[in-house]
């Protein structure tokens, strides 16, 4: 019980940041986009870029759930 | 609905454990070197469609990796192993969505763990422990004519029979730890290899080992830590993707199993794609920042 609350807690508290991270890369590029339109393509290559790097934040922590759940 | 954070062993050949992602990183990497061999084939053939379109690739790379660290010996030196990854880690990652990955097995007798913490009541036989690596290997059709009697059996199935589990013939290469620990430590390796060419062995070492005043001291050693810091990012970062997406494939198709897991075999495309793409890209972007960590 207490090894499933840890993993409840691991992964409640590892998607708060990315969370807040990708909403704001993603917020920022779209102002971007809007603001001028003939760079869209350059943004959203490297909007996807930072995408992925907030999203590993939490994958290390469904690494480690993984881990206390699976071994 | 049986999950394992390691990879299964299929077999052993003179020692060396074969397991299921060996197997299916070994078909991807034939693959490539088929598709290498028909590229040396038809090269320099200009009407062959297919020299064009491999030749078309190679520029698209070429001119990615020249805009991140610019014309010249770097990036010829940087290219093969860059887009050898970007090959590598997509195939792995698409092969690995295939049908058949992880349906395709054979039933084994459950190995008797020793460091389980509690001692199971029902102690299997001395003669069935031996003798099933031999029987496992052997008698697969056997086995799973037999086992697919109780294949679903729960924890301490019938009494005297060793308890049957379910062993995949393939699993998606990136799912293992192992395998992204290697190709993260080629990675980091071949970074170093890098530096050393291009800004000489004593500023390489300077880099890291720096006397002259306290700060750099400990810069120096944060420099350290940043490069084992790298190994552990990159093989964490794909392990976790591609095995997170694995665990929901499953999931998914456990609650709902005919049309619902498309979608997500879709966003499992994409990230296979993105986490090809972020391996490769970080390998030239860290080359680019220690290669010119002493020019400037």
């Amino acid at each position: 019980m207490t090894k499933e609350l840890a993993i409840m807690g691991i992964m409640v508290a590892a998607a708060i940041g990315p969370a807040i991270a990708i909403g704001w890369i993603a917020s920022t590029a779209l102002s971007a986009i809007g603001r001028n339109p003939e760079a869209a393509k350059n943004v959203q290559g490297n909007m996807i870029l930072g995408l992925a790097f907030a999203e590993a934040i939490a994958i290390y922590a469904l690494v480690v759930s993984f881990v206390l759940k699976f071994v | 609905m049986e999950i394992l954070l390691k990879a299964e062993k299929i077999g052993e050949i003179g020692g060396l454990t074969v397991t299921n992602t060996l197997v299916a990183s070994t078909c991807v990497m034939l693959f490539l070197m088929v598709i290498a061999l028909f590229i040396k084939k038809s090269r320099y053939d200009l009407k062959s469609r297919f020299y064009n379109f491999i030749e078309m690739i190679v520029d698209g790379f070429m001119s990615v990796i020249e805009g991140v660290v610019g014309r010249g010996r770097v990036a010829q030196q940087i290219f093969s192993i860059v887009v050898t990854f970007f090959f590598f880690i997509i195939l792995n990652n698409w092969f690995g969505l295939f049908p058949g990955f992880g349906a395709i097995g054979f039933y084994e007798p459950k190995h008797h763990t020793e460091d389980s913490g509690e001692t199971s009541e029902h102690v299997v036989s001395e003669e069935a422990a031996g003798a099933h690596n031999e029987e496992a290997i052997e008698g697969e059709g056997n086995k799973e004519a037999e086992g697919g009697e109780h294949g679903e059996a729960p924890e301490g199935g019938h009494e005297g029979e060793p308890e049957m589990v379910f062993v995949p013939l393939l699993r998606s290469a990136n799912s293992d730890l192992n395998m992204t620990l290697a190709i993260a430590l080629v990675s980091v390796m071949f970074i170093q290899i890098i530096t050393i060419r291009s800004v000489g062995f004593k500023n390489y070492i300077g880099k890291f080992f720096n006397f002259s005043s306290v700060i750099l001291f400990f810069v120096g050693l944060l420099e350290i830590i940043s490069e084992i810091v790298k190994i552990f990012s990159f093989s964490f970062r794909l392990f976790g993707n591609i095995f997170a997406g694995d665990v929901l494939l499953i999931v998914i198709s456990s609650l709902v199993p005919y049309i619902a897991p498309i979608p997500f075999m879709g966003i499992e495309m994409f990230a296979g794609f993105i986490q090809a793409l972020i391996f490769s890209m970080l390998t030239l972007v860290f080359v680019n920042v220690s290669v010119s960590h002493d020019h400037s």
